[in-house]
């Protein structure tokens, strides 16, 4: 069996996203000689942003792209969550800022990479240039026993996924047993989570609706750039934290503007989350970490 | 006539939505309003007005207007919203049945200065 990543590894990838492995996610049982496996979520790089929340805005992606590759064991897969890059009027420039991001995650060892827009990259042209640079803006995929759904709530700037798309989802679901282990991706949150910060999708509660009858499923997003664990009956939803800058908790500022830069405690409101499970009963626990190595 | 929430119905160049004091209906009206209207500017990326002020329990239209693109007027501790579009008047009855100051926001993404783009309603006694 492979070696599994330890609390080093995990320090390396303070404040840069999320690690998931298989065996904590419900309805995932590993067979005897079976490897577990894990995989990274990355979300809202914002490359092309700039300004005093992060001053550094060019390093940042790049720390991250080294702080993944120098893990003694690498993940199977690496999910990029959305908001790839920050947002421009420029459809010239919004083509410069993707190409640049894919240039830099080209260095990941790691090839096997996924990607999924957020508002930045695709409400302004319904994800004309996301696709151009990345393909599919919603799509699934199986890996090693696991069903994988990614959802685009960000391509229609009404923040809507749209009646065609949770068509295409039913008709996923059907293929899918009552109890398969079941992974949604999307950028926004699916539940109301803030509407007032624009934190929600507008039919996110059909997608739930939809996704409800299935016992094994768990949903991973970005959007907020912090961490969040949110429960809709048996569906857990974790949010993962940004890639540039941190944002308020929801409601605890007066607008959603980013935290501001602290140098005497870089990256501060940043970290990231380890999930495992008791995989007997189905139950995630989920174990946080500071950004700082205490 | 009653419609669901969030139902829209276009009048000649307007969009009027009612929205009762309990917040639980909207209603489509055609005839000119006798209550108050508080015109309010939709541009990238500002509501001009930034701020209302109103009185709990007193009707009000709020009339939108758009000078660039689609904006999307929502006031979610309300449940309410409506599409803004250039060109065209969007009128909103509105009787607050709550005080409190609330937040509003753009919810359809229109450019890089979105996320700013909100306003504060008031609600007094």
């Amino acid at each position: 069996m492979s070696k599994p990543i330890d609390r080093r590894d995990f320090l390396k990838l303070a404040g840069l996203g999320g690690v998931v492995f298989a065996s904590g996610l419900p309805g995932v049982t590993l067979g005897a000689g079976q490897d577990d496996f894990y995989f990274v979520q990355l979300s809202d790089a914002h490359w092309g942003f700039e300004g005093p929340p992060n001053p550094d805005a060019k390093g940042t992606l790049k720390k991250a792209v080294a702080a993944v590759n120098s893990l003694e064991r690498q993940p199977d897969f690496i999910m990029f969550t959305g908001d790839l890059t920050h947002t421009t009027d420029n459809p010239v420039e919004r083509r410069k800022r993707l190409s640049e991001f894919k240039e830099i995650v080209k260095d990941l060892k790691v090839k096997t990479v996924r990607y999924m827009p957020g508002e930045h990259d695709a409400s302004l042209d319904n994800g004309k240039a996301f696709q151009e640079f990345f393909g599919a803006t919603h799509y699934t995929f199986d890996h090693k026993g696991v069903h994988f759904i990614v959802l685009d709530n960000v391509s229609d700037p009404r923040a809507s996924i749209g009646d065609e798309q949770l068509g295409w989802l039913a008709a996923d679901l059907k293929q899918q047993k009552n109890d398969a282990p079941i992974v949604v991706f999307t950028h926004r949150p699916l539940f109301d989570l803030y509407p007032q910060w624009d934190w929600a999708t507008k039919d996110g509660a059909k997608a739930v609706d939809m996704l409800m009858p299935y016992k094994n499923v768990t949903v991973f997003y970005g959007h907020i750039h912090q961490e969040h664990h949110h429960m809709t009956g048996h569906i857990a939803h974790h949010a993962a934290k940004g890639l540039m800058f941190p944002l308020p908790e929801a409601g605890k500022a007066p607008t959603r503007a980013p935290l501001p830069w602290d140098p005497a405690q870089p990256y501060k409101g940043l970290g990231f989350r380890e999930v495992d499970a008791d995989t007997k009963a189905a139950d995630n626990k989920i174990t946080e970490f500071p950004v700082v190595k205490a | 006539m009653i419609f669901g929430k969030k139902t829209l119905r276009i009048v000649a160049a307007a969009t009027v939505v009612t929205i009762g004091s309990l917040g639980a209906y909207v209603a489509a009206q055609s005839a000119e309003p006798k209550e108050k209207v508080i015109k309010i500017t939709a541009k990238k990326f500002n509501y001009i007005p930034g701020e209302v002020k109103l009185k709990k329990g007193v009707p009000v239209i709020l009339e939108f207007r758009s000078q660039d693109v689609l904006m999307g007027f929502n006031l979610p501790d309300f449940n309410v919203r409506a599409d803004i579009v250039p060109g065209k008047a969007t009128r909103l009855r509105l009787t607050p049945d709550k005080t409190g100051t609330f937040v509003f926001l753009c919810d359809i993404f229109c450019g890089t200065g979105h996320e700013e783009m909100n306003g504060k309603l008031t609600v007094v006694d």
